[in-house]
């Protein structure tokens, strides 16, 4: 029976985890490669990086993280973050990223995804959405981290990345990133329900039934976290265990 | 000291595989040289060879017919000589007679059936099927060795929206189960195919590729 997935997620600025991650027994805890590893041996089920380098420059310190990740981690590994042409993707999936997602880019320009895919595969391209209801029910798309409004709908948006070849979405929530009050759920459902391709809920987890009712209410297949883990408000293995306790399908063992 | 050669031909990253392929050697005290080539003549010289393979079967089967006398000295080492092949994901699928993604592309004919959709009973399930599954194997076979398999087994990760259906039962190694059962591993005497990826499935997958690098078929 395939399981459904938890996926810690990482900031990463310049080369190095923004928040710091709150571990027993790291070394460096700004070394995302260090987290990485971490996350590895407890169990998470894929990686996520984000990177949210400001300047251009900088980018190139991603591809190291990611090529000294892959190196150690043998398990799935998502980039995101400032992904605007086919160069950029080479790039991360030389440096040995499994899938990249693909934000601001793909909404500016539907096509690239369809580029994306024909050029990489389905397989290796996430679709990102972060979305704000903005009137009861009915959700639009933002990008530059929320702060520019593009009038595009959420959900027509997520079926016409499916169509043009997205092998998967990650659907974040701006209301609730950050928040910790949880997913919004009438969201998560309603992308999910309206693609074939698998949907990862992302923004507002703060407690463990989060993390369950992304999946059973919210009709998720995969469930993304980030301050919950980097903080040590629990452990990957906690988390399993309790989706697990709410009869979700979860993977135990690495 | 033999040689086990990852085959590159431009199907994506293989830095993560290699890496993969010398921890699990050097986890299992093994002397073997892992070597990633898209050279005829290191193929010719491997002790073993492994076909990885993403994206799409007929961008795969373009690349690989692409270097010159690459599937000839696959053929020869593996077919003539029996040394031992592992395909993985869409590696595995060109294994066999036929992909029919997007249109009928041949592929190397070593394992009779097409390439099909995966067709879920439930319409609910996603395509692709992504993450980790749990494998049944419906033979003993070396690859498995000592890998706990079944419900409370350990998993291997996949991600893919074909699967190989087989003419042959006898040469389905192991399903996973989506909403039906999804072809996991394939193969016979000295050729196996993993559908899911070895090289990104943790424990399982760095057991699975020590007992390919020690398989004596």
């Amino acid at each position: 029976m395939l399981k459904m997935r938890l996926i810690p997620c990482l900031d990463v600025k310049e080369g190095r985890v923004v928040k710091g991650v709150n571990f027993v027994n790291l070394r460096d805890a700004g070394d995302p490669v260090e987290a990485a590893k971490a996350y590895d041996a407890a169990g998470a089920d894929e990686l996520c990086f984000l990177d949210i380098t400001a300047t251009h420059e900088n980018r190139g310190l991603m591809l190291d993280v990611v090529r000294r990740t892959a190196e150690q981690c043998f398990m799935p590994l998502t980039v995101g973050g400032g992904i605007r042409t086919l160069d950029d993707i080479r790039n991360l999936l030389l440096a040995g990223a499994d899938k990249v997602s693909i934000n601001s880019a793909a909404v500016e320009r539907r096509e690239f995804v369809k580029e994306a895919a024909e050029k990489f595969g389905s397989q290796c391209i996430v679709a990102a959405i972060d979305a704000k209801e903005i009137t009861p029910g009915k959700y639009e798309i933002f990008t530059h981290g929320g702060r520019r409004e593009t009038g595009i709908d959420a959900v027509e948006f997520a079926r016409a990345v499916m169509q043009l070849g997205a092998g998967e979405i990650l659907l974040t929530s701006i209301d609730r990133d950050g928040t910790g009050q949880g997913f919004s759920i009438a969201l998560t459902r309603a992308v999910a329900d309206a693609v074939s391709i698998p949907v990862i809920a992302s923004g507002g987890v703060g407690t463990l039934d989060h993390l369950v009712e992304g999946i059973r209410d919210g009709h998720a297949t995969a469930v993304l976290a980030a301050s919950i883990f980097h903080f040590g408000t629990f452990t990957i293995s906690q988390a399993k265990a309790h989706m697990a306790k709410a009869a979700i399908p979860m993977r135990m063992t690495t | 000291m033999g040689t086990c050669v990852i085959i590159d031909y431009g199907s994506g990253n293989l830095h993560s595989a290699h890496k993969a392929f010398e921890r699990a050697a050097g986890e299992a005290k093994l002397k073997t040289k892992i070597v990633v080539s898209s050279k005829p003549e290191d193929v010719a010289a491997a002790e073993r060879i492994v076909l990885p393979g993403v994206g799409a079967f007929k961008d795969c089967r373009n690349g690989l017919m692409a270097v010159p006398g690459l599937v000839e000295a696959m053929r020869e080492q593996t077919i003539s000589k029996g040394r031992p092949f592992l395909g993985i994901c869409v590696g595995m699928q060109l294994m066999a007679t036929r992909g029919l993604e997007h249109e009928i592309t041949p592929g190397l004919g070593w394992v009779a059936g097409d390439v099909k959709p995966i067709a879920p009973a439930d319409p609910a399930l996603k395509i692709p099927h992504m993450g980790w599954n749990t494998i049944t194997p419906n033979v003993q076979h070396a690859l498995l060795d000592g890998i706990q398999t079944g419900d409370d087994g350990l998993h291997a990760y996949f991600v893919h929206s074909y699967h190989m259906a087989c003419t042959l039962p006898e040469d389905v190694i192991a399903t996973a189960d989506y909403g039906g059962a999804v072809t996991a591993m394939v193969g016979y005497d000295n050729m196996v195919g993993t559908q899911f990826h070895p090289e990104k499935s943790q424990a399982f997958g760095l057991a699975l590729i020590a007992n390919f690098l020690r398989w004596k078929p």
